[in-house]
């Protein structure tokens, strides 16, 4: 039954995800920038968006903790990284000025691929670019520690 | 606040949540999008087949809607291609050096409680917001 964890869960919870982007308007550039706009015509939608997702991973991550292993799989990867750290302030503060000159995050940029508009499709090549330079920077430093544990840290 | 439609807003927002919940509770995995994408363009990660699965998905969902006669208007985006590489290059990077984007850091780690991501949100929140108010406001956009 691996086909179902590994290809109909996620593939099930990629359309949920999709179809919330679509129903709350942020797949749009325009209403994800009008939030952004605080000085101009201000549209608050995506803080509600935060909020009912918020409202509903958070008790839901709760339930996922009180289990020993997920439903279809072995473990859990929760990220176990919790200190705030120079790349984590730096890369935040980059993909926030990325994210501010166009509107796209990558989520409703990789949904956007199917509207097969060519500035679309640009900025997710540009995107996947920076991720490996990213990665090919990395590699060539001292190997970190891995960021997935099979406990959950809390 | 003309534009404001916190109903829709309110419904996509609990399906988002709902998604990332039940990926956790399924599989075990964060539904972080930058890092499901990046697993996928690293060639020695393994285990492949869930993120290919995940954002099959995701783009999926125009092409049903539009089935449904509720097809996606094509994203409105800057007229100047440098700012539209400009800003997928400081995406990429910057999601990949910070460890997450909206999902991963704003919806999943704030979900876990987790104060990094608490700490990347308010930080990519505010370099956004000025970006906006210095492209919209100053260099009159």
């Amino acid at each position: 039954m691996e086909i179902i964890s590994r290809i109909i869960a996620p593939l099930l919870c990629g359309l949920i995800f999709g179809t919330g982007l679509l129903v709350s308007g942020m797949v749009q550039p325009t209403k994800v920038l009008a939030f952004l706009d605080i000085f101009g015509a201000w549209d608050p939608s995506l803080a509600v968006v935060m909020a009912a997702a918020l409202a509903v991973a958070t008790p839901g991550f709760m339930l996922a903790r009180q289990r020993a292993r997920p439903v279809l799989a072995g473990q859990y990867f929760w990220p176990r990284k919790s200190d705030i750290d120079a790349p984590l302030v730096l890369g935040a503060g980059m993909f926030g000025v990325g994210w501010g000159l166009v509107g796209l995050c990558p989520g409703p940029a990789l949904e956007s691929l199917a509207t097969l508009s060519p500035g679309v499709i640009v900025f997710v090549v540009a995107m996947a670019s920076g991720m490996l330079l990213h990665d090919t920077w990395q590699a060539s430093r001292p190997p970190l520690q891995p960021q997935v544990s099979i406990n959950p840290d809390r | 606040m003309a534009n404001f439609t916190p109903v829709s807003a309110a419904i996509g927002g609990a399906l988002i949540g709902l998604s990332a919940v039940l990926l956790m509770l399924l599989t075990g995995r964060i539904a972080g999008i930058s890092g499901i994408f990046a697993g996928l363009l690293n060639i020695r990660s393994e285990d492949k087949a869930w993120r290919i699965a995940f954002i099959a998905g995701l783009m999926l969902v125009p092409v049903i809607a539009g089935w449904i006669g509720y097809g996606m208007a094509t994203p409105k985006l800057p007229a100047n291609w440098a700012v539209i590489v400009a800003a997928g290059l400081l995406v990429g990077f910057g999601t990949r050096l910070g460890g997450g984007c909206t999902s991963g850091h704003g919806i999943c780690g704030i979900g876990r409680l987790s104060v990094r991501s608490i700490a990347a949100t308010i930080v990519f929140m505010v370099t956004a917001v000025i970006t906006v108010a210095v492209t919209r406001h100053m260099l009159g956009g």
